[in-house]
């Protein structure tokens, strides 16, 4: 029996289910190799643990299907087609084929990503699942295979006609599993999922004997979490860098809610206030039954002696609010600037975490460069005496300024071992800046492209690239 | 009628109605020009100051480097909360600002970048603040006010690209500052001298609006009078006082 095909196979006309020997038929050369499910569903877990890192929910649909959890990961990647890409791009190039669907229910998010071989990314909008959900076919729904079959004899095609067909006869033809299935992909049924956690990671579990609604309450079972947890990752002398916390409604229903740090950290108080200022992000509904603390990220982290000088004091401060602010805006959109090995202005300043240690790298203290820098660097009309010498006037945004003083040229070589963008495709540019002062005294940094012996340097145009003090 | 004591305890007792009444830190410019004028002697070091450039980016660039100047000579770190990343780091390092004190904050919007100001002004032990916005509307600038009196730590809201005529909103703010670029003296030989600015202090609680022409700041974040400059004002001073 052919337990799953690869995509030239697909194309082949050959399907899961058939006999090894009609595929032969229809393919005489075919490959075939033995099916290993046990290894298979290892494999899904890891690669489910893998994808912990877009959210603190990942559930495994064997035999090879994922559930992620995105709702609120977005903003950590930019937007949510940015985190999709990233997602799409990292496991396509670890060679596995997959399609994405992105819904508000993983059953109608399962059948897009079965249903829709588009390539990319799908995404159904909020709201729209029931729309979705209608032109696709029966088969979508999860069922068994008799039950599919059944309703394709009764001249059932598409999803469409299930929703408009009365419900009771055809559930007492077919069982509850059909309307099931059907309200779980519209978002009327819950979908209990059971998220993946690896093995020997830092946990505490708190089953609560009264469900809980109100804020204080979680806030109250938080505080022991983390109490437990920390003397969890005191033992192992090791602090959390992230913190997962699962909420289990008594509809089943799973929500999460996922903190980082910028340094590995055991401090129950400040784990308590990072987890603490994001719990307006839990709907309870009827109340959460359970809560779950999972350190899905841990570094090392030795105790301390508490220091006694003034200065380390304000250094733990600053871990917190560094922490508060990466949890808001996200990580990053926090750093430091840090100096870069690189030949033009623009990619002379790099981002380093806000509390990483400071590099030895200097920029150069005798060369001036602007508060302000225009990224990309903006074309400008430029009249010069003479070639070589500094601008006398320049037009930028349709208004004139007349050059009084300048300083320069200050010769920049590009980049020859880029790899990518503009100075790859002219490996050889060079540009010479001038520091201008206008009327009114307002100073601009200028450049002209190219070094005006070889056109391959630069066109000879000028730009604009930033204003000084 | 006059005298000093009296005064002295009634200027107390409106400190003390104020909420300002226990001795601020003052942040000196260690000019004399500018220190003897501001109530204090200095940029009151918890409380929140209003900067602005003008439309023109030269101008904005002169605020930002008056900024950078005040923060080089405080110690600690800095939160540098913007919208969007044209601040350029090697310029700040010039100034005085070493980039390993700055922690750039990208928020995105007028809104975030409040938000995180607030944030971070609710840690003690931090050199300064600073939030570059396009408005700031007075209910915002009391929270800022408010926020930093409490922990002590001076913030800066950068008004970005506000126009020379555009009237702003009243403000909570202890100082509101201008900073516009000036001719520089000519060297005589062709190049760039050290670049001046005219820094206007629009409003302050407790004087008079005022404006001076100074020489930016150099490597220490140190402002300095124009050599000839220097004696003017006191002797137009002078002067006054004798007519």
């Amino acid at each position: 029996m052919i337990a799953a095909t690869d995509a030239a196979a697909d194309a082949a006309g050959i399907r899961a289910g058939m006999t090894v020997t009609k595929a032969r038929s229809l393919v005489p050369g075919l490959v075939v190799t033995d099916a290993d499910s046990e290894g298979d569903l290892a494999a899904l877990r890891r690669l489910a643990l893998w994808c912990g890192r877009y959210s603190p929910f990942v559930a495994i649909d064997p035999p090879q299907g994922l559930w992620i959890d995105i709702s609120g990961c977005a903003p950590l990647f930019g937007s949510e087609r940015a985190l999709l890409r990233d997602l799409h791009r990292r496991i396509a190039r670890a060679g596995h084929a997959l399609q994405i669907a992105v819904a508000d229910t993983p059953g109608c998010a399962h059948a897009v990503a079965r249903h829709v071989p588009a390539g990319r990314p799908v995404t159904i909008a909020p709201g729209k699942s029931a729309g979705a959900m209608a032109l696709l076919p029966i088969a979508s729904l999860r069922l068994d295979f008799p039950v599919v079959d059944g309703l394709r004899k009764l001249g059932f095609v598409s999803v469409e006609q299930l929703l408009q067909a009365p419900r009771g006869p055809l559930a007492r033809r077919f069982g509850r599993m059909l309307h099931l299935r059907l309200d779980q992909a519209l978002g009327h049924a819950p979908e209990p999922l059971e998220p993946v956690v690896a093995a020997h990671v830092p946990r505490a579990r708190r089953d609560l004997l009264e469900p809980v609604v109100t804020r204080e309450a979680l806030a109250q079972v938080i505080g022991d979490l983390v109490d437990d947890l920390a003397g969890q990752l005191a033992q192992q002398a090791r602090g959390a860098r992230r913190l997962d916390c699962h909420f289990r409604r008594v509809d089943a229903r799973v929500q999460a809610i996922r903190i980082g740090t910028a340094a590995p950290n055991r401090d129950p108080a400040h784990l308590v206030r990072l987890l603490g200022a994001r719990i307006g992000e839990i709907e309870p509904g009827l109340g959460i039954e359970a809560m779950t603390l999972v350190a899905s990220l841990t570094e090392p982290l030795r105790t301390r002696q508490q220091d006694l000088a003034p200065g380390a004091a304000r250094n733990v401060d600053l871990g917190a609010l560094v922490d508060a602010l990466a949890n808001r805006f996200g990580q990053k959109s926090l750093y430091r600037a840090a100096p870069r090995p690189g030949g033009m202005p623009e990619r002379s300043v790099g981002a380093t975490g806000a509390l990483a240690a400071p590099g030895m790298a200097r920029w150069d203290e005798d060369l001036p460069r602007p508060a302000r820098l225009i990224d990309p660097p903006q074309p400008i009309q430029v009249t010069a005496m003479l070639p070589d010498h500094p601008p006398a006037m320049f037009v930028w945004r349709r208004r004139r300024y007349r050059v009084l003083q300048a300083d320069g040229p200050e010769r920049l070589h590009g980049e020859w071992w880029r790899e990518g963008g503009e100075e790859a495709r002219r490996p050889w540019s060079v540009r010479d800046y001038f520091q201008v002062e206008v009327e009114g005294g307002g100073r601009y940094w200028l450049f002209r492209q190219g070094d005006g012996e070889h056109a391959a340097t630069g066109s000879m145009a000028w730009y604009l690239h930033g204003a000084f003090a | 009628m006059r005298h000093p004591a009296a005064i002295a305890a009634l200027r107390a007792r409106i400190a003390a109605i104020e909420g300002s009444a226990a001795p601020r830190h003052a942040l000196p410019f260690g000019l004399p020009a500018l220190d003897d004028h501001l109530p204090g002697g200095g940029l009151a070091g918890a409380a929140l100051h209003e900067v602005a450039g003008s439309a023109a980016l030269c101008d904005d660039a002169a605020a930002t480097i008056f900024l950078a100047g005040i923060l080089a000579r405080l110690e600690g770190a800095v939160f540098w909360c913007l919208r969007w990343r044209d601040l350029f780091a090697p310029a700040l390092d010039l100034a005085g600002l070493s980039p390993d004190r700055v922690i750039h904050v990208e928020a995105g919007s007028d809104t975030n970048v409040l938000l995180a100001m607030e944030e971070c002004l609710r840690h003690a032990g931090l050199a300064g603040v600073v939030g570059e916005v396009a408005k700031l509307s007075t209910t915002a600038s009391k929270r800022l006010q408010l926020a930093a009196e409490r922990s002590g730590v001076p913030a800066f809201v950068f008004r970005r690209a506000s126009a020379l005529e555009r009237q702003a909103e009243g403000t909570a703010a202890a100082t509101r500052w201008r900073v516009l670029a000036a001719p520089s003296a000519p060297l005589g030989i062709p190049g760039l001298g050290r670049p001046r600015w005219e820094i206007r202090l629009e409003r302050v609680r407790g004087a008079e609006p005022k404006s001076w022409i100074m020489e930016a700041c150099d490597a220490q974040g140190r402002l300095a009078l124009p050599a000839a400059l220097a004696d003017r004002p006191a002797a137009a001073q002078e002067r006054r006082r004798a007519g």
